[in-house]
């Protein structure tokens, strides 16, 4: 049995980094659009920004199909348990970049009837500023979204869903307790968590 | 106009009244409030545009519902307030108008008027088990959320990177 010459053929790396490397350039985007920023977003896809330059070519409408959440625009208390919702259902690994400045921490709207940042009920990676953000502006912060995910592990970022599916559950257990809706049960958790200073209920 | 032609027809129902460049508007009493919308729907005004409320709060009766119509062959509008006191219920017009269904349970929903004779008053916008009625001026317009009036979020801006776009 002769010796088998490999020469330049194997690379040694880790696993995480090439696992990383082929998620980051392969991101499947979900709109979650209810503001001005998904207009924004729409010129961001299309030819003059071309956002499939990225990776992120294949927009799908399902979150069952998509692991990249775009938060675009207001989102209400009303809808706070559907974004947990669909959040929940999307493929693993998953991320969620907040664009504009309602999605991340409620902009302007400082009323009772809106969710004052994401973040509070569905974990966030990257904030993008701006009323609306121009497609420059969203397409760097998917960018640095990709630069995150290269560096993170594959575990770490496994826990880090894991602690959304946790408050998911205890949610759940809340509402069957109570008998409220989802709506009201995730509206107490968020004003129960800010009565304690905390910014989030995952 | 059409506040006389209700004056002389429905003789002291319209409790006050002022118009302004055609903008009329009636104040009626809701006892005598179905009387004065089925006269004036023989007089044209057919289209019922918005309903909504105003909160007085330390006024007695607290509220004020606010009915808009449209005479949809002479183009006129007018305009009928109907006070109602706290807990107490206005005439609903759902079996005359069908833009008064929703109409009706949004001001059901945001200000608790109820209104008597609706098919279905149950709260249009915010869900079943909300607690309270937002629009009314005595809600707090954070309602009760410490994130939402007061600074006291985790602040990101240190570690913030600059955009430079």
């Amino acid at each position: 049995m002769g010796a088998i010459n490999l020469d330049d053929s194997v690379m040694t790396t880790r696993l995480d980094s090439v696992v990383n490397w082929a998620r980051k350039n392969s991101l499947w985007p979900l709109p979650f659009g209810t503001a001005c920023c998904a207009i924004e977003f729409m010129s961001m896809m299309s030819s003059r920004y071309d956002f499939s330059r990225f990776g992120a070519e294949a927009l799908r409408f399902s979150p069952r199909q998509s692991d990249m959440l775009l938060v675009l625009g207001t989102v209400t208390n009303k809808q706070a348990p559907v974004l947990r919702q669909i959040y929940a259902q999307m493929a693993e690994p998953k991320w969620v970049v907040a664009v504009g400045v309602c999605a991340s921490s409620g902009g302007m709207y400082r009323t009772y009837a809106t969710l004052q940042g994401i973040d509070r009920v569905v974990p966030v990676d990257v904030y993008v500023p701006g009323c609306p953000p121009r497609p420059e502006t969203m397409i760097y912060g998917v960018m640095q979204l990709q630069e995150q995910i290269s560096r993170e592990s594959l575990s770490s970022r496994k826990e880090h869903i894991e602690r959304f599916y946790q408050s998911l559950a205890r949610q759940e257990e809340r509402q069957r307790a109570s008998g409220q809706s989802g709506y009201q049960t995730v509206r107490e958790m968020v004003l129960e968590a800010g009565e304690q200073g905390e910014q989030q209920i995952w | 106009m059409v506040i006389e032609r209700i004056e002389a027809q429905l003789p002291g129902v319209v409790l006050d009244r002022h118009d302004f460049r055609g903008d009329e508007t009636v104040v009626v009493a809701g006892d005598r409030f179905l009387e004065v919308v089925d006269f004036i729907f023989g007089e044209g005004f057919q289209m019922l545009l918005d309903v909504t409320a105003v909160d007085r709060e330390d006024r007695e009766p607290r509220f004020d519902v606010v009915y808009h119509f449209l005479n949809l062959t002479s183009q006129d509008r007018l305009r009928i307030k109907v006070p109602v006191a706290e807990g107490c219920a206005v005439p609903s017009l759902v079996s005359r108008f069908k833009s008064a269904d929703w109409s009706e349970r949004e001001v059901f929903d945001l200000f608790g008027i109820p209104f008597e004779g609706h098919p279905n008053l149950s709260r249009l916008l915010m869900w079943e088990d909300f607690p309270g009625h937002p629009l009314r001026k005595d809600y707090p317009l954070d309602g009760g959320d410490r994130f939402c009036s007061q600074d006291i979020g985790a602040s990101f801006a240190p570690e913030a990177r600059s955009l430079n776009i």
